[in-house]
């Protein structure tokens, strides 16, 4: 398999557990980092694939640097939410109980 | 100089609500009102000029800084984008005056409210006017934030778990929809909307159809499409009422757009085997959420649940679409009639709540007397929900089944009849409450008990009512309008 | 815009803008609103004396307006919009006074006038459509300006009438879509016609235009009360009286008679239908519709019910006059149309005078009662007496048109059907009359709201339009052939849809 290849799978496969991350866990944070994960496997795909007549090619990659920043920013907006989900109810969002970390 | 009046409407829809929301933010919800009204009344001006653009000259493009695809932005404007601006300005003038009446001075909610809103109205006319896959990937996610953080505006803990869910449900989608980007440039090393509807036909590889189907998943996720809905009710139904009527009429339309662009433009070739797919879940959205409609005993929730019905319409006519059919003027017609009732039955649900401090359909019974207007909104906008004569929705349901009677898709017909009946059914659980008579005792009371309402918010939400009505008498110019860049 | 285009939207814009000002106006503003009603009302008499002169002299009124490429809607003029909308012009200004002396001090009257002045809007578009679209539009909001008046009083059981009412109604309505909507998928154009245009895809559509038939039917049919559609129209009788009065002499029932008319004249046309075999069932439904209504009205001792039994009835003659095949049996409905609507109008004035008068809602509560209430007694006699086809009155009119029809198209039967009509129409109607007349008062009244002063037995509002309407059926009865009557105006009609025309 060639190297693009790998990465290609290894970015599917990365997305795979994110989704599944995002979907099936229960606490905020741990959901935060599968998407992290998942927009991330989405990024080594887009660039990976784009490197198939040998020469990198930059378009992609200006669009990982977009989805990065974009990432970023949800990321953000989710770690201010569950923080504020958590002062406000105490058991950040997971219906686990107050006191959980 | 013509063409400069064009360029600067593309480039103007977009980049006044970008200024005015960064002024809002730095100036307060004071001005911060007063920024946004004005800034919307140059936007649905510069959607008009556009509009007339279009109709009479043909699609419109701009390739931004002079860059054109594949390296830069392409705007581009079509028929179908020209009015989806005017949707989308036409929706939001009134709510912001409504929302400059509706919310306290001081309150969080004001706070947040104008920047937040300024970015949602910018991504999504940057979102209608993107003509690439990727682009539209940014501006989704802008709408899909800015959407998020309004309905956690507020502070309380109901709507922002309803935010937190909403926004992973959304992320998810978004994700979804990168990786099939990312398969698609693979494939073939574009982006661009131009360049690959031709490129892509029956053969295509594996990976476009894999991609299409993460595509459309992520987008069906992101526009509530029964079972994916989960995330609607509580985020409508818990969001301050001008929050929900932009989200109900606007936010979820954007995602449609994109279905639609896709399934017409590049994936042409490849969704007839999958047509039936949105079909039918389009008629398990209209049954099961006019069946949750029903029977909640919550007024905004019930208005939620409408718009998870009234959604599946439009996916409902997806078997119907074929490139250069009429069917999408009338599922365009149909996202617009909704646009303006919703907005409307959100913004009285808002007014009766307002002034009876609780989130009740029984409540209607005591105020009906004090808000005639409120109510009669309501019923116009429900006359259109039900696709009733002479609103806009009755003439989008007549075109749908005119296309599927044609077609022979006579399952479509069923739903569509069954559909209005059912919405009649929810309208009139809380129109027949205004026409019950109190007890003498009651009413004396009821005539001084409540907050006073604005007359300012009665009469937003009768004019988009009364819009989403008149819409049924005049819409032969936007039907026009629709086809221009669509029908050969 | 020339006057021919004109005048169709100066009749609707007559109810229409008086209408939407109601609305705002405050409830105090009794003059102000009195004097709109009554000039809506007359603008709109002077409008259609104009169209009446001007369509017997041949010319044709019309206006279109384009709402999506492929669809207008269309308003036309004709003979037959006109008989219809003359009825209800002239009924509409006097149950208009009526209503002012009925709901006096009332609570919501802004409300009611508003939604009463929509609904006549509705059915003059009903009328003066010229399509199935145009139609449809305005059967729906006839629907939706009614409810409001069907739910005016605000108890419980309003609202349940009024719920059962917009059911019945709105899956009516669903029917009527579908079929309409495949109609216009298989012609291109679904503009009326003289002789229907259906006969023109005929071939190789038969069985879909039996299907559309059936479909179109059941939705006019609701409002036309006809069996097994009719449950509404009982239920619907917790309506105020003028609400009733209009319900079933003018508006709802009248507009479904009229539909039937339409799509069996003007969408299949006569012959077409026959041919298709439609026409037999039709006329099947509307005997046993007949038989039925006056059946169940015999068991009713509520008035107004028994009232609208009779209605149920009744409008089943127009649409058995239809369904017979020839131009006979299509006069005698076409003129039933507007002589039932007399008629019937006069007795829902009088039920509505005895129950604000002396509060009497019963047929047990009516003993002596001519005694006290002469005058309406009088016009309440006129009434039964013409439903019953008595001779000197308008029902004996249209019952002879209908009963030479009948045999003119071999249908003998149905000649059994009226004559058993007739007979149950005494059996219900004679008792009434005997124990108003002939008996002792027993006692003193339910409630006496309105007290007697010499011969002044009730409210001059509440007394004029019954006796106005009583005094028109014996005229009609005894001037049938004058220039003016409804008719001469039938076998105008009649004549162009039929090609001769027996004297």
């Amino acid at each position: 398999m060639s190297s693009e290849m790998i990465f290609a799978v290894t970015g599917v496969l990365l997305f795979a557990i994110g989704a599944a991350g995002t979907i099936l866990l229960a606490e905020p944070l741990r959901r935060v980092l599968a998407f992290n994960i998942m927009g991330s496997g989405a990024c080594v795909v887009l660039v990976s694939l784009a490197q198939r007549n040998g020469i990198a090619d930059p378009v992609p990659q200006a669009m990982v640097l977009t989805g990065i920043v974009v990432a970023v920013a949800a990321t953000g907006v989710a770690l201010a939410l569950a923080r504020r989900l958590n002062r406000l109810t105490g058991d950040g969002g997971s219906g686990a109980g107050a006191g959980h970390d | 100089m013509p063409a400069m009046i064009e360029v600067f409407a593309l480039v103007g829809v977009f980049t006044v609500p970008l200024l005015w929301a960064a002024l809002a933010f730095l100036l307060g919800p004071g001005r911060g009102a007063w920024l946004a009204i004005s800034g919307s009344i140059v936007q649905l001006f510069l959607a008009l000029i556009l509009a007339r653009n279009v109709l009479a000259d043909g699609p419109a493009s701009h390739a931004t800084g002079g860059w054109g695809a594949p390296l830069g932005i392409d705007l581009y404007a079509d028929g179908l984008t020209a009015a989806m601006l005017l949707l989308t300005q036409v929706v939001a003038l009134p709510i912001f005056v409504y929302a400059r009446s509706y919310f306290a001075t001081g309150s969080p909610a004001a706070r947040h409210f104008w920047p937040l809103a300024g970015f949602l109205v910018a991504g999504m006319n940057a979102l209608y006017l993107a003509n690439d896959i990727f682009n539209l990937y940014v501006t989704l996610e802008i709408v899909g934030l800015a959407a998020v953080a309004l309905i956690a505006a507020g502070g309380a803990a109901t709507q922002v778990a309803a935010a937190l869910r909403y926004l992973f449900a959304a992320l998810l989608g978004s994700g979804a929809y990168l990786l099939g980007v990312a398969l698609i440039y693979g494939t073939y090393g574009s982006v661009s909307i131009a360049t690959l509807t031709p490129l892509i036909d029956a053969t295509a590889p594996r990976a476009v159809s894999i991609a299409a189907l993460l595509m459309f998943a992520g987008l069906m996720l992101k526009s509530a499409l029964f079972p994916f809905h989960f995330w609607l009710p509580a985020a409508h139904g818990d969001a301050p009422a001008p929050v929900s009527a932009l989200l109900s009429a606007l936010v979820v339309k954007a995602a449609i757009y994109l279905c639609l662009r896709l399934w017409l433009g590049p994936f042409a070739p490849l969704v007839q085997v999958g047509a039936w797919v949105p079909g039918l879940l389009g008629a398990g959205a209209i049954l099961w959420g006019s069946a949750m409609a029903i029977r909640t005993p919550r007024l905004k929730l019930l208005v939620a649940y409408s718009t998870v019905a009234q959604l599946g319409y439009l996916f409902l006519a997806f078997p119907l679409l074929t490139p250069g059919a009429a069917v999408l003027g009338a599922v365009t017609l149909q996202a617009i009639a909704h646009g303006l009732a919703k907005a409307a039955m959100f913004a009285a649900a808002g007014i009766i709540i307002h002034s009876t401090g609780r989130d009740t359909v029984a409540e209607v019974a005591g105020v009906a007397e004090r808000l005639p207007l409120t109510l009669f909104a309501f019923a116009l906008a429900g006359v259109s929900l039900m696709g009733l004569p002479p609103s806009g929705g009755f003439l989008a349901k007549w075109l749908l089944l005119d296309a599927a009677l044609n077609s022979g898709h006579w399952a479509i017909v069923a739903v569509i009849i069954a559909g209005g009946l059912l919405a009649a059914v929810y309208v009139f659980r809380v129109v027949r409450l205004a026409f019950l008579n109190l007890p003498k005792e009651l009413v004396e009371d009821q005539k001084h008990a409540g907050r006073p309402v604005p007359r300012t918010l009665e009469w937003m939400a009768f004019g988009l009512a009364a819009a989403s009505v008149l819409l049924g008498l005049f819409s032969f110019q936007l039907l026009q309008l629709i086809a221009v860049g669509n029908l050969p | 815009m020339s006057a021919n285009e004109f005048l169709p939207l100066a009749v609707i814009a007559s109810s229409l803008l008086p209408g939407l000002i109601i609305f705002v106006l405050p409830e105090r503003y009794l003059a102000l609103r009195t004097t709109l009603n009554l000039l809506g009302a007359t603008a709109k008499i002077v409008f259609i004396a104009i169209l009446l002169a001007g369509v017997q002299a041949g010319e044709s009124y019309g206006f279109r307006h384009a709402i999506a490429p492929g669809i207008e809607l269309v308003f036309k003029a004709d003979a037959l919009s006109l008989l219809f909308i003359t009825l209800s012009a002239v009924l509409w200004l006097l149950t208009t006074f009526y209503a002012i002396g009925y709901l006096e001090n009332a609570p919501h009257r802004s409300r009611f006038f508003g939604f009463f002045s929509l609904c006549v809007t509705a059915t003059m578009g009903i009328a003066m459509a010229g399509n199935l679209f145009t139609f449809f539009v305005f059967y729906e909001l006839l629907t939706l300006s009614t409810f409001p008046l069907v739910a005016h009083r605000g108890t419980s059981d309003a609202k349940r009438g009024a719920t059962v009412y917009l059911a019945y109604t709105l899956i009516g309505g669903a029917c009527l879509l579908t079929g309409i909507v495949w109609m216009n998928s298989l012609a291109a154009n679904s503009e009326f016609v003289h002789g229907g245009f259906a006969a023109a895809i005929g071939s190789g559509n038969e069985t879909a235009l039996r299907i559309i038939f059936v479909l179109l039917i059941i939705g006019v049919g609701v409002k036309a009360a006809l069996v097994p559609l009719h449950g509404w129209l009982p239920k619907a009788m917790v309506a105020p009286a003028p609400v009733s009065a209009l319900l079933h002499a003018v508006a709802v029932v009248k507009a479904g008679a009229f539909g039937v008319v339409r799509i069996v004249d003007e969408v299949y046309g006569a012959e077409f239908a026959q041919s298709l075999g439609l026409l037999l069932p039709l006329a099947i439904v509307a005997a046993v519709t007949i038989l039925w209504g006056s059946l169940r009205a015999l068991a009713q001792d509520e008035l107004k019910k028994r009232l609208a039994y009779s209605t149920v009835s009744q409008v089943s003659y127009i649409v058995l006059g239809i369904a017979m095949f020839g131009p006979l049996g299509t006069i005698g409905g076409l003129v039933h149309l507007v002589h039932q609507g007399v008629m019937k109008i006069t007795l829902f004035f009088c039920a509505g005078n005895y129950a604000e008068t002396l509060g009497i809602h019963k047929i047990s509560e009516m003993d002596g009662v001519g005694r006290r209430m002469p005058a309406t007694t009088a016009a309440f006699s006129i009434g039964a007496l013409g439903m019953m086809g008595a001779p000197l009155t308008a029902g004996a009119i249209s019952k002879a048109w209908l009963v030479d029809g009948a045999s003119a198209a071999g249908m003998e039967w149905a000649i059994w059907v009226l004559t058993a009509s007739s007979l149950l129409n005494a059996a219900y109607f004679l008792p009434i009359l005997w124990r108003a007349w002939f008996r002792p008062p027993t006692g003193s009244w339910p409630e006496e709201l309105i007290a007697r002063r010499k011969w002044h037995e009730t409210a001059w509002l509440l007394l004029l339009p019954p006796l106005i309407t009583g005094v028109l059926t014996v005229a009609l009865g005894l001037f049938p052939d004058a220039a003016i009557s409804p008719l001469t105006w039938a076998r105008f009609i009649a004549d162009a849809e039929y090609l001769t025309l027996p004297k």
